[in-house]
This record gives C-alpha cells, sequence and structure tokens, in this order.
C-alpha cells in the first residue's frame, strides 16, 4: 500500500548522511561546500538543519492530496499509488505554478538552465516500486529516518509519542497539514522554528479543494452562461426586428 | 506633429534596442540571468504585469462587444472596433509575454496534449488560446473591408453570434479564473488580497477596466490621430464606469467587512500602504470625479479618471502577484532593469501595432466603408455624427 517517512528529530544526529545519499542517488553534486549550504535548491532536495543541539530534516512532504499536481495544467506532478509525488519533466512548460502553490515550498527552479527543470525530492520511485527504502532512510544510521507503510509508521509515532511523552511536542505534524502527507516529523521544539509553515496557518483542508471548489462549478456554469447570454442576445435583436417592421408598416415599407 | 512623432520614434527605437538585448539574454543566459525570481518568488513582474494586467487591459475588447451586440447600445457601436483591435493586440502580446516567463515556452503547445482538467492554469490557457482564436475573427472583417473582400465578410457575419456569444463566456471564465490562480494559497498571500471572492473580484474589476482603458484609448487616439472625439461614446462610458467602480468598490467593501478586516485596513503597515494606494486609485479618485456631472461631461476629466481607474487595478494586480507575497517570503522583490525592459518592449510593440492597424485599416468610423456592413444592418455610419445632439 501507501508508503511514507517518519523523521523522528529526537533521533536525529546531524551526521548529514542522508544528504550525500540523496545527491548520489538523484546524481546531484556533493561536497562540504553543498554540504554546509542550510537552504534547499535544485541542486539540494534535502538538508539537515541545525539549532544548537538539535536537528530537522526538510524535504518534500508527499501531501496524500498535493497541490503541485493538481495546479499544473499539464499534469507533469502526480501523486504514485505508491505515495511518492513524481514528476515527469518531458512534459513540464515550465510555469511554475507548482512552485507557488506547495505550501511548504518544495519544489525549486533551475533558473541558470537553458531548457530548466523542476527539482525536488521524489521520494526515490525507482527505489520504493522495487520494494527498497528510499535513500536517505537506508543510510540513516539511528533510524531517525525511518521508511514503511503509512498506517504503520502513523501507528507507530503515536506509540512514541505515548511511551516518551516528555520527549516530544504532543503532534505528529504531516499527519493532518493539509489533508495529510507522506511525511511525518516527530521533534522535541516546534517545527515552525525551522522554517516548516505553522499547522493553524495551512490548516487541514487539502490544498486543491480551495481552486477545486471554483473549478467544479465550471462544467455547469458554461451551459448556464451560454444560454443567458445567447438568450439575451436574441431577445435584444428580436425586439430590434419587431421595432423595425412595426415601424415599416407605419411608413408604408418606406424605411 | 511630425517632431512629436520622431521623439516617439527615438524611444520606441531605444526601448526595442534594450528589449532585444534582454530577450539575448532571457534565451542564452536563462531566467536566472534576466530576472530577480527565486525559488522564493517563483513568479515576478512578468506574471503580475504582463499576464495578469495584460489580460485585464484587453478586457474592453468583451465589455465593447456585450455591449454592442449584447445589449443593443448602439451608441457605442464607434467603439468596438478600437476595442477589438486593442483586445487581440493585447491577448498576442500576452501569449509573447508567456513565451518569456514560460521556463520552457518550446513546449507550451502541451496543455493540448497533456490536459490537467483540474488545473486552473489549464483552463486559463485554454481560454485565452480559444479567445484569441475568436478575437482573430472579429477582427478580420478589418482586414477584408480594407482589401474590399465582401464574401468572407458576409460569412463571418453569419457566425457573429456564435463569436460574440463565445467571446463573452469564455472571457467571463478566464478573467475570472486568473483570480482563481491564487485561491490555492491562502497560506502565503497577505489577508488583503486573499478571499474566496478573488475571481468575481478579478471579473469586476476587469469590467470596470474595459469601460475605462476604452474611454483611454478613445482619447488617446483622437490626440494621436487628429480625429473628432465622440463625445456622447464617452459620456455613456463615463456612466458605466461610475456604476462598475460603486460595484467593486461595495463588494470590496463588503469583503474586508465579512473576514473582520476593517480595523487591520485603516492600521498602517506596509501592505496597507499599498492597499490604500490601490484603493485611491480605484475608488477614491474615479468615483470622486465620476459623481460630478461636470466632469462625466467633459473628455479630458473623463480621460484622467479613467486613467486613475486602470493605475489602480494595475496597482491591485501587483499587490496581488508581488506586494501580497513579500511578508510571507521575508523579503522584498525588486524585478531587474532586463525585466522590466522586457516588460516596456512588448508593451511599446503594443502600441506599435495599434499605431499601424489604425493607420492601414478601417478601425475608427470615419474609415468604415458602410455599403459592405449593410447586409448585417449594422449602424455604424449612424456613429458619430448623428448622436451628437444627444
Amino acid at each position: 500500500m501507501s508508503k511514507a517517512i517518519l523523521y523522528d528529530a529526537t533521533m536525529c544526529i546531524g551526521c548529514k548522511q542522508c544528504e550525500g545519499a540523496c545527491a548520489q542517488q538523484n546524481k546531484l553534486p556533493y561536497d562540504d561546500t553543498v554540504a554546509a549550504e542550510s537552504l534547499q535548491s535544485a541542486h539540494k532536495y534535502t538538508v539537515v538543519l541545525t539549532k544548537e543541539d538539535k536537528f530537522m530534516r526538510r524535504l518534500c512532504m508527499h501531501c496524500e492530496k498535493p497541490a503541485c499536481a493538481s495546479v499544473c495544467p499539464v499534469g507533469a506532478l502526480h501523486k504514485t499509488a505508491e505515495g511518492p509525488v513524481v514528476y515527469d519533466v518531458w512534459k513540464c512548460i515550465g510555469c511554475r505554478y507548482c512552485m507557488v502553490a506547495c505550501a511548504f515550498g518544495q519544489p525549486k527552479y533551475e533558473w541558470g538552465a537553458l531548457n530548466p527543470r523542476v527539482r525536488k525530492c521524489v521520494m526515490c520511485p525507482d527505489r520504493v516500486v522495487a520494494g527498497k527504502p528510499t535513500a536517505c532512510a537506508e543510510i540513516c544510521p539511528t533510524g531517525a529516518t525511518k521508511f514503511g507503510e503509512r498506517d504503520e509508521l502513523i501507528a507507530e509515532a503515536k506509540e512514541r509519542l505515548r511511551q516518551n511523552p516528555s520527549n516530544y511536542k504532543p503532534r505528529i505534524y504531516g499527519l493532518t497539514e493539509v489533508g495529510g502527507t507522506a511525511v511525518f516529523i516527530l521533534s522535541a521544539v516546534d517545527v515552525e522554528e525551522y522554517g516548516y509553515p505553522a499547522s493553524a496557518r495551512i490548516g487541514e483542508t487539502p490544498m486543491p479543494e480551495y481552486t477545486g471548489r471554483v473549478m467544479e462549478r465550471i462544467p455547469d456554469f458554461i451551459p448556464i452562461w451560454t444560454l443567458v447570454l445567447g438568450g439575451i442576445y436574441w431577445i435584444s435583436h428580436r425586439r430590434d426586428e419587431v421595432a423595425e417592421a412595426e415601424a415599416q408598416a407605419k411608413n408604408g415599407g418606406a424605411r | 506633429m511630425r517632431k512629436h512623432l520622431t521623439l516617439w520614434r527615438v524611444i520606441f527605437a531605444v526601448i526595442m534596442i534594450l528589449g532585444l538585448y534582454s530577450s539575448f539574454i532571457r534565451y542564452f543566459r536563462g531566467l536566472g540571468a534576466v530576472s530577480n525570481m527565486t525559488d522564493q518568488f517563483p513568479w515576478g513582474l512578468w506574471i503580475g504585469f504582463d499576464c495578469l494586467c495584460g489580460v485585464m487591459l484587453a478586457a474592453g475588447g468583451f465589455c465593447m462587444v456585450g455591449a454592442v451586440y449584447l445589449f443593443n447600445v448602439e451608441r457605442l457601436h464607434p467603439v468596438v472596433r478600437p476595442a477589438v483591435l486593442t483586445a487581440f493586440l493585447g491577448y498576442l502580446l500576452f501569449i509573447v509575454g508567456l513565451l518569456f516567463d514560460l521556463g520552457r515556452p518550446w513546449f507550451i503547445w502541451h496543455q493540448m496534449i497533456y490536459r490537467n482538467l483540474h488545473s486552473v492554469m489549464f483552463e486559463v490557457g485554454m481560454c485565452v488560446m480559444f479567445y484569441t482564436t475568436v478575437l482573430f475573427f472579429e477582427f478580420l472583417p478589418n482586414v477584408f473591408e480594407r482589401l474590399n473582400w465582401p464574401k468572407p465578410i458576409k460569412w463571418i457575419h453569419k457566425v457573429y453570434p456564435i463569436l460574440i456569444v463565445a467571446g463573452i463566456l469564455l472571457s467571463t471564465l478566464h478573467q475570472s479564473s486568473l483570480g482563481s490562480l491564487y485561491l490555492i494559497m491562502p497560506s502565503k498571500l497577505h489577508p488583503f488580497w486573499y478571499t474566496p471572492a478573488l475571481p468575481f473580484f478579478f471579473f469586476g474589476s476587469a469590467v470596470a477596466v474595459g469601460l475605462a482603458m476604452t474611454i483611454f484609448e478613445s482619447t488617446q487616439s483622437a490626440k494621436a490621430f487628429g480625429r473628432q472625439l465622440e463625445l456622447p461614446v464617452l459620456v455613456t462610458l463615463g456612466g458605466a464606469l461610475l456604476v462598475a467602480l460603486w460595484v467593486n468598490a461595495l463588494l470590496r467593501f463588503e469583503d474586508f467587512f465579512h473576514r473582520g478586516l476593517l480595523k487591520q485596513v485603516i492600521t498602517p503597515s506596509y501592505e496597507s500602504y499599498f492597499l490604500w494606494l490601490e484603493l485611491t486609485l480605484t475608488f477614491v479618485i474615479p468615483i470622486g470625479m465620476l459623481s460630478f456631472k461636470k466632469v462625466r461631461l467633459s473628455p479630458q476629466l473623463l480621460y484622467l479618471a479613467s486613467i486613475s481607474t486602470v493605475m489602480g487595478f494595475i496597482t491591485n494586480r501587483l499587490n496581488i502577484a508581488l506586494i501580497g507575497f513579500e511578508t510571507y517570503v521575508g523579503h522584498h522583490y525588486v524585478p531587474k532593469w532586463t525585466e522590466f525592459s522586457i516588460t516596456l518592449m512588448i508593451v511599446a510593440m503594443g502600441f506599435a501595432l495599434f499605431g499601424l492597424a489604425v493607420r492601414y485599416l478601417p478601425i475608427f468610423p470615419a474609415d468604415t466603408e458602410h455599403k459592405l456592413e449593410e447586409p448585417e444592418r449594422i449602424r455604424v455610419s449612424a456613429g458619430v455624427l448623428s448622436h451628437a445632439g444627444d
């Protein structure tokens, strides 16, 4: 069934091996300079952030109902049955609506390229289909990043919160945000401190619903509005014809 | 006159040269080199001005076609052709603007084959494509008249009702949908501008701007081409503009009121300064001016009121596209000079093409050869003079 990632920040030691494995998996350059970058970019899909002695990962959340996929005019992004939200570059026209629409600001762009692509974590779809964990989860030495069945990971996260309530903020980030994601975060501090959008701000409504409410009316709107416009046209022109015919009759046909 | 034109030609040439240089940077160095857009600010001036404002400024086309052919406001007939011309050029230039902004413009045709029916962008794209086609056919009679080909004009007149209804339907859809684009960003766009009513506001303001632009371009071309001003036309448009502005203003107030924002609106902040600018230009100045009969009867003052309206709604679109995101992003976005220069080039192309079309095609009523129009009983010829005493 649907897969997911559970990231437990309290278990993270900030070794950044996930960054390196991610770069290798996606054939991206990775050296000390890239490792030092604290911003995600077209060449860095995931980043481990450090604040005092605490760490936090950022990566695409792989929303259950992804905004990026719903806004893409050519359907270049889509949610697979296995869980990953993937990108088909050959369809992309480069409108960048996905970047503007994503509540987590995850899609990045190759601004320097002449045939630029949208870049983001795609949850190693080839590995996932082959039954393997993502590169970041496989390499993680402490198990802070764990890959598995979505349902099982939710249960496990709840269990960890129940057993060690003092270790964590009492919530699983990603469980309900924007209608649920496929990346869950457990942490001792608020994830908002690391740039994640506040839960209250992004809400629990799946993002596609905001535009969907309008889009779903269009199939009804088109025939109704066509009839109204056609009707107005017919009435106003009919009135003219009648007026003209009457005028003609009055003047004995001499217009 | 001659000297005046020469100065404008020099300015035009400078704009075109700088624009071509920027285009070179755009296509040979990439979007990052030509613009100040970043991962945090993926949509910049080109989306804000060239696309949102471009389509809004072209709204005069469907407004005038609707008024004259749908509601039979005969008096406005003389401005239909220039309004349709402006719209046609506006949409063509919108597409040119897109070719600069899209990262992979060579795949723009993909949306015809890889359709995502849930995407607002897809809907806008298809509407713009079809509406530009409709405008092309609404514009064609000008060319046929010039070439003295009565036959194809008759064919077009036969399908005119379809073109008119389709044009207004498509305009309603995409003018409002440009607002719907932003509905998916409730957490990013500032509450002053993010509202579920965005599609209604975009449509309502497009109608107001359509009227204002028609006043603007009639006056402007009267000045530039030494034509007679169509006062009764302007008076009608001014009255309609006042109504449209009141409707927009009341809806806007309702929206702020219902979302409990009135207090925040009057509290000084970075966003509220831009909002005040927008509201002053869109509502306070033009509504204030147009409330006086003296203004509604003066071409000069009507012209000023329409400029204020147009500038105001341009501010509105830029606030939505740029200013409204700055607090979320955490820094300012200021377009690079090359972005401005490409925008300027596109605008200059619009003015130049309009000038050429007016010179070579029967756009204004004085040039209209009514004998070709008679089959459809279109009373263009009556135009200016018969209504002069209204």
